[in-house]
């Protein structure tokens, strides 16, 4: 019996405060298409983890699966050090702790851009509404739509209404912020004041992971880019090495069809 | 033409007062009846989804006439129910209608609500439930809400048939406007004036009902 085997079931049981998020070979099937096969990842506090891939590689079921609006069939995802509840209130009072950002922004039309983002602490942290409501039009005023605080969402372009969905996130103070495609749905001139939102964002320290298809952020804001393809994770890199030395061949070849225009 | 119409004989608005009250009361009961219903039949609980199901189904399809009747028979006269009305059977049985209507009209707001949950984009739900919100939070703070504004014009549809559904009552003795018009057929032998009367009271009940909740219904569409 050495000290050694011990050890490193110590570390097994209670990993490092540092690892935020860690996925351990996470598998789910969509009946026949084995989605996520196999998946390993951590990322630790404060990390940005950038994922891109090929459609139907798995990427956004991979964000989803986190604060599991998809469930998996095995494996297990920890998060900050405790496993993902099953269902009920356990599982409502972790996804409190994880922010997430929709592709189609998914704001809550009957309600005013005010109180879409004061709902959460009110109804779930149980928050004092005045408060809540002052917090709420700071962090409007924050990613900069502050003006717009009186109004319903449909009365805001695309890149406002996502713009209150992050404000809307943030106001739970989440330890990690999920971002499925946060940009693929708005018009073009409208990405850029998105991704300042989260540029600025990562620069403040938040955990981010991101799946997008916007090369540019990748490359700018990330720590770490990891590749999908498949449902498996293909490469795991620096996002300088990633973009300009890949090293696997279907990387290479998915590079070579985005950036050749 | 309309000289059979003593009004000192023949409590015309009192019969048409007793048709909105039941009109009224089934309604907000069959409102909230029927949501419960809905939040049932969406729920992640299995048993709760099969008890809505079994129940709209079974309520649904029994014959107005067969409910009203069995509440009367069955709860009253049987199972010797009171339904806290002491003072009068005219009480006891205008409760009991209501109970019927309610029985059998929640169905139909449970499955307009249910067509109106259906129109909220599954999107609604998961950010709700990402925001840490439990699943009545969800329901009652996103989902419902929405579900609601899209089904004003089916809801006011079952409430102007609630409205004229009212006079099943007739057969257990509740004095609304069916009975009395029974009453006075009997009495009058003048059919068709007396037809064209309650047809038109009834169109006075409902008519603005209709309108105004078309109205609403305009008013609280969800824009998306």
């Amino acid at each position: 019996m050495s000290e050694v085997p011990l050890a490193k079931e110590a570390a097994d049981a209670a990993p490092p405060a540092e690892d935020l998020v860690v996925l351990d070979k996470v598998n789910k099937h969509f009946g026949a298409l084995h989605v996520l096969q196999d998946i390993n990842l951590t990322i630790k506090r404060g990390e940005v983890v950038v994922v891109i891939g090929p459609s139907g590689s798995g990427k956004s079921t991979l964000c989803r699966a986190i604060n599991r609006l998809e469930t998996i069939d095995d494996g297990s995802i920890t998060i900050d050090g405790r496993p993902l509840p099953e269902e009920g209130r356990e599982l409502a009072r972790l996804r409190a702790d994880v922010g997430m950002v929709f592709q189609s922004f998914n704001l809550f039309p009957h309600r005013t851009v005010l109180d879409n983002v004061a709902l959460g602490p009110i109804k779930v942290r149980g928050q004092d509404k005045s408060l809540a409501r002052t917090r709420a039009q700071a962090l409007l005023d924050r990613v900069g739509v502050g003006n717009q605080a009186g109004k319903y969402p449909a009365q805001l372009s695309g890149g406002q209404q996502q713009r209150v969905a992050i404000a809307r996130a943030l106001a739970m103070e989440p330890k990690v912020m999920l971002f499925d495609e946060p940009t693929s749905a708005l018009d073009p001139e409208m990405i850029n004041e998105v991704l300042e939102v989260m540029q600025q964002l990562a620069r403040e320290g938040m955990t981010m992971v991101v799946v997008t298809h916007e090369m540019g952020f990748a490359r700018s804001a990330a720590n770490r880019v990891v590749f999908m393809a498949d449902g498996r994770i293909v490469e795991e890199a620096d996002p300088h090495q990633f973009f300009d030395n890949p090293r696997s061949d279907r990387a290479k070849d998915f590079l070579s069809k985005i950036l050749a225009h | 033409m309309f000289d059979f119409l003593d009004l000192d004989r023949y409590d015309l608005f009192g019969a048409f007062w007793t048709t909105v009250q039941l009109t009224v009361l089934s309604g907000i009961g069959s409102l909230i009846w029927g949501t419960i219903l809905a939040a049932m039949r969406v729920s992640p609980v299995p048993i709760m989804r099969a008890f809505g199901t079994v129940y709209v189904h079974v309520f649904r399809n029994t014959p107005l006439t067969l409910i009203i009747v069995a509440c009367s028979q069955l709860l009253a006269y049987t199972l010797g129910m009171t339904m806290w009305a002491d003072f009068g059977t005219q009480s006891l049985s205008f409760r009991l209608a209501v109970l019927g209507f309610v029985l059998y009209t929640s169905t139909f707001v449970c499955e307009a609500l249910r067509s109106g949950i259906n129109t909220v984009p599954v999107g609604q739900a998961e950010a709700a439930r990402a925001l840490g919100l439990s699943f009545t939070q969800v329901l009652t703070l996103i989902v419902l809400p929405q579900a609601f504004r899209a089904v004003v014009a089916p809801l006011a549809n079952v409430l102007i048939a609630l409205t004229k559904n009212t006079t099943v009552a007739a057969a257990i003795g509740v004095a609304e406007a069916a009975l009395l018009m029974r009453d006075m057929i009997e009495q009058e032998a003048q059919l068709v004036p007396i037809a064209i009367l309650f047809a038109f009271g009834f169109i006075v009940l409902t008519l603005p009902t209709g309108l105004f909740l078309g109205w609403v219904a305009k008013r609280a569409a969800v824009k998306r």
